[in-house]
């Protein structure tokens, strides 16, 4: 008896420490979250966001950074996205069991594993050196493009695996091709899952820092980009350079801009969490 | 008051190894059984049949309290063990389980050596002595007839068992911890004809020692080793007295196209 | 026409599938030629077995050990940490937590995985060491212990969310098993569903060493920038990749050894991780036979 109540004080005991350990990350970031805002919350206003870098940690502001990130951001959709699906589709729906296809899976799950610095140093040789992109929008996103390209193809292919084997054996039978059925059927089907995928894959594109470091990207950048071959700096780049200056004034900048990371990369997860939820419940 | 009413009950202690005292079962709103007064005579086996989804499964559940896992469980109504309450506030789950075994419908060994399946009951007790681990692994697995078949293979993995085996191991893995009742879901209706007969036979021998209760599908079975047996219909119990009884002169016009095939 | 049509759509297809080939044979080449080029320079001998990394120094050294002690002890520190919580995480979710709180709680553990590494980053400089400090006194401004603390914040989710899912595809039939043999939760948790979950489980281990390894904001910004084969947390280190970020944001010129250098700390990260990343494949493989 007095074995079965030290178990049972064992298992509330785990119980307790399971809870804290659940809380524990959560409760660390909001404390963070918390100290960042009281740092940098009085910091951030339009005059912030519209300004040009500058010395002088007072005037600096986002705007080219910021600028940079959406271009990243437009030209890594605009280059991953077609190519990521269609692999995908390959895979799901054409790929046969043989040897190509366990290569092509093996490697994607490899892919997905190696160090984004890698593809940084991929980017520098191939884009930027040997393609002669120097250290452009374009070659960034390039670089970021290969990065989310597994996280693309792999949630594509989640999403494609959730549709009901019935519906395909619907399209065949009324004498649908392959093709018929994947665009017709199986990609609005999937489309939920997919956008959810491409959404979560982004929202790593766009905190990446350090392959962009790598190909060149520039912490001082006086101008927006106005084409794919300017120079640019992004977001993430721009934090890290004011973390690295020992003026107090930067680390409220600092923390200003983290604010407005956070902001954009926890509204990317919320949409795609929402897209999740409401794609989820139509198949059940 | 109703620890009262507990007291009143104890002179039929004895006989009546487990009662039902106006039990419901919900889940969520559905109502799963609706209101069951039922005694259960020790070292009696009792068989449940009836249709699926007449609540069978989940009234024998109740007695080890395994509903408690499931989402939206709620229970009205009184459970008693030997005259215990085992729904009152205080009660020591892992101590019931361990007074009242119970064998799934599908044989679940656990992924570990046949020693380990056995002896794992005990050892979550914190008994550590080897050499009685040792015989009381021997002694259960001889009761169900095991030991002759794997005493070489011991430490080998149950998973290498043929399913008959492995139910079997199931039931020595039970009376390792030597419980007074067995609760028993289907036992045999993943099995072979003759692993089937196996069992039926071992459920037989327990009885001297052990208060049965057995969930079948197959009226035959209950017909074979039951001594009472209980016909449930939509969550209700609508008949239940002696298998002979039951099976060959049932009160009940419903009972009759149930065990006569008309249904279910 | 029709035939025609669908063979040039598949043959698409194909290709860009065959596009993620194409990366993976540009990093072994792209590594490769440019770490041919630096061992022409440096003696393999020398890289593997000297204890001191100065390419940018007048007194030039090229041994890869102390970067590599960095990293090793940055990801030590965090899978130390990382490990034991995220595992009791995967454990309190799968068998105790109710089903409302499970569904509330995932998504907000796997928003930590979300947060930018550079964010991290900042945090660990700013607020850990700050705080680790104040009771060790001899912690200085750049250390591993705190970069190693909170890479491990970072990776919780990826072994918490892995387990779990592990766990969860334990039968339910083993579970109930259990508890009808009178284990408590934490007994069923520890001798029967960790045991049958154990391949999952040691995959996202495995995984979550792999990504601390490769992990580089956060040891740029809070570990430092000293290159040095020491097991003292208090200290500044400098990791493989702190180092590849540090010389990309200096002016260094193309083809010159100091160049190349990231191209041979790059390698060795690479292979690295590609083993971690192998072996977890091959079990999860072998696992997912198990259960199909």
């Amino acid at each position: 008896m007095n074995r079965i109540k030290k178990n049972r004080f064992k298992d509330q005991a785990f119980k307790l420490w399971g809870i804290f350990c659940t809380l524990l990350g959560i409760v660390l970031l909001s404390i963070f979250i918390g100290s960042i805002l009281v740092d940098g919350i009085q910091r951030i206003d339009w005059d912030f966001i519209t300004s040009l870098p500058s010395r002088k940690a007072e005037r600096a502001g986002i705007y080219t950074a910021l600028m940079g990130s959406v271009w990243i951001l437009v030209l890594t959709t605009i280059i991953a996205l077609p190519v990521g699906i269609a692999a995908a589709i390959y895979l799901e729906e054409y790929a046969k069991k043989n040897k190509l296809s366990s290569l092509l899976e093996i490697n994607i799950s490899n892919l997905a594993g190696v160090p984004s610095i890698i593809y940084g140093l991929l980017g520098l040789e191939i884009f930027v050196r040997v393609m002669q992109m120097g250290a452009s929008v374009l070659a960034g996103s390039f670089t970021l493009a290969l990065l989310i390209l597994p996280i693309v193809i792999v949630s594509t292919r989640e999403a494609l695996k959730a549709v009901p084997k019935s519906i395909r054996d619907a399209s065949f039978a009324l004498g649908a091709s392959k093709w018929q059925t994947v665009s017709r059927q199986l990609l609005p089907a999937s489309s939920g899952g997919i956008l959810t995928g491409i959404i979560l894959a982004l929202s790593r594109a766009v905190g990446e820092t350090a392959p962009l470091i790598v190909i060149g990207a520039l912490a001082y950048v006086p101008f927006a980009p106005e084409s794919p071959m300017d120079e640019f700096s992004v977001l993430p780049i721009q934090i890290f350079n004011w973390i690295s200056r020992p003026q107090h004034g930067f680390e409220i900048n600092a923390a200003a801009a983290i604010i407005i990371l956070l902001f954009i990369t926890f509204v990317m997860n919320a949409i795609a969490v929402y897209f999740r939820n409401r794609w989820q419940s139509k198949f059940k | 008051m109703k620890e009262n009413q507990d007291k009143i009950e104890t002179p039929v202690r004895k006989k009546h190894k487990l009662q039902a005292k106006e039990v419901k079962v919900f889940y969520d709103d559905f109502m799963a059984i609706k209101g069951i007064d039922m005694n259960i005579r020790a070292n009696k086996i009792t068989a449940f049949i009836g249709p699926s989804g007449c609540g069978k499964s989940t009234f024998l559940r109740l007695f080890n309290r395994m509903n408690d896992y499931v989402d939206g469980f709620r229970m009205e109504g009184n459970i008693l063990i030997d005259g215990e309450n085992i729904y009152k506030k205080n009660i020591n789950v892992e101590q019931l389980r361990k007074q009242v075994g119970m064998v799934f419908q599908k044989p679940n060994p656990f992924p570990k050596s046949i020693y380990e399946n056995v002896a794992y009951g005990l050892k979550i007790q914190g008994i550590k002595d080897k050499s009685y681990l040792k015989d009381k692994v021997e002694d259960s697995l001889k009761q169900v007839g095991l030991w002759n078949e794997v005493k070489e293979d011991i430490n080998k993995s149950a998973l290498a068992l043929s399913g008959g085996q492995q139910q079997r191991l199931c039931i020595a893995r039970t009376l390792a911890v030597e419980p007074s009742i067995i609760l028993m879901d289907e036992p045999t209706s993943a099995l072979d004809p003759i692993s089937t007969a196996k069992i039926e036979e071992l459920i037989y021998e327990l009885k001297q020692k052990y208060t049965i209760v057995i969930v079948t599908h197959n009226m035959q079975q209950a017909g074979r080793i039951s001594d009472y047996t209980a016909f449930f219909y939509m969550g209700e119990l609508i008949e239940y007295d002696k298998s002979k009884k039951l099976f060959t002169n049932p009160e009940k016009q419903q009972t009759e196209n149930y065990i006569t095939g008309r249904f279910g | 026409m029709r035939k025609l049509k669908e063979a040039v759509i598949e043959k698409t297809l194909l290709s860009s599938a065959l596009v993620t080939i194409a990366v993976t044979a540009g990093i072994i080449v792209v590594l490769s030629i440019e770490a041919i080029n630096f061992f022409r320079e440096v003696s393999i001998i020398d890289f593997l077995t000297d204890t001191q990394w100065t390419p940018l120094f007048t007194d030039k050294h090229f041994g890869i050990l102390p970067l590599l002690s960095g990293t090793l002890l940055t990801s030590f520190i965090a899978i130390v940490f990382a490990v034991p919580v995220g595992l009791s995480i995967s454990i309190y979710i799968s068998e105790y937590a109710p089903q409302s709180f499970r569904k509330t709680i995932k998504p907000a553990l796997e928003l930590l995985a979300a947060v930018p590494t550079v964010v991290y980053g900042f945090f660990a400089l700013t607020v850990v060491t700050p705080f680790l400090q104040t009771f060790i006194p001899g912690l200085s401004s750049f250390n591993s212990l705190s970069a190693g603390l909170v890479m491990g914040i970072m990776i919780i989710p990826f072994i918490s969310s892995l387990s779990e899912d592990a766990l969860h595809a334990v039968p339910n039939s083993l579970r109930e098993a259990g508890y009808g043999m009178g284990s408590t939760k934490l007994q069923n948790a520890f001798r029967i569903l960790v045991p049958a979950a154990s391949s999952g489980i040691i995959v996202s281990i495995i995984l979550a060493i792999s990504r601390a390894i490769g992990e580089t904001m956060i040891v740029a910004i809070a570990a430092g920038q000293q290159p040095r084969l020491t097991l003292d947390p208090t200290v500044p280190v400098e990791t493989i990749t702190a180092y590849i970020v540090q010389v990309s944001l200096g002016d260094v010129q193309h083809g010159s050894l100091e160049y190349r250098t990231i191209f041979a700390a790059g390698i060795t990260l690479f292979i690295f991780t590609f083993l971690l990343n192998t072996i977890s494949y091959q079990i999860r493989k072998k696992f997912r036979e198990k259960y199909e």
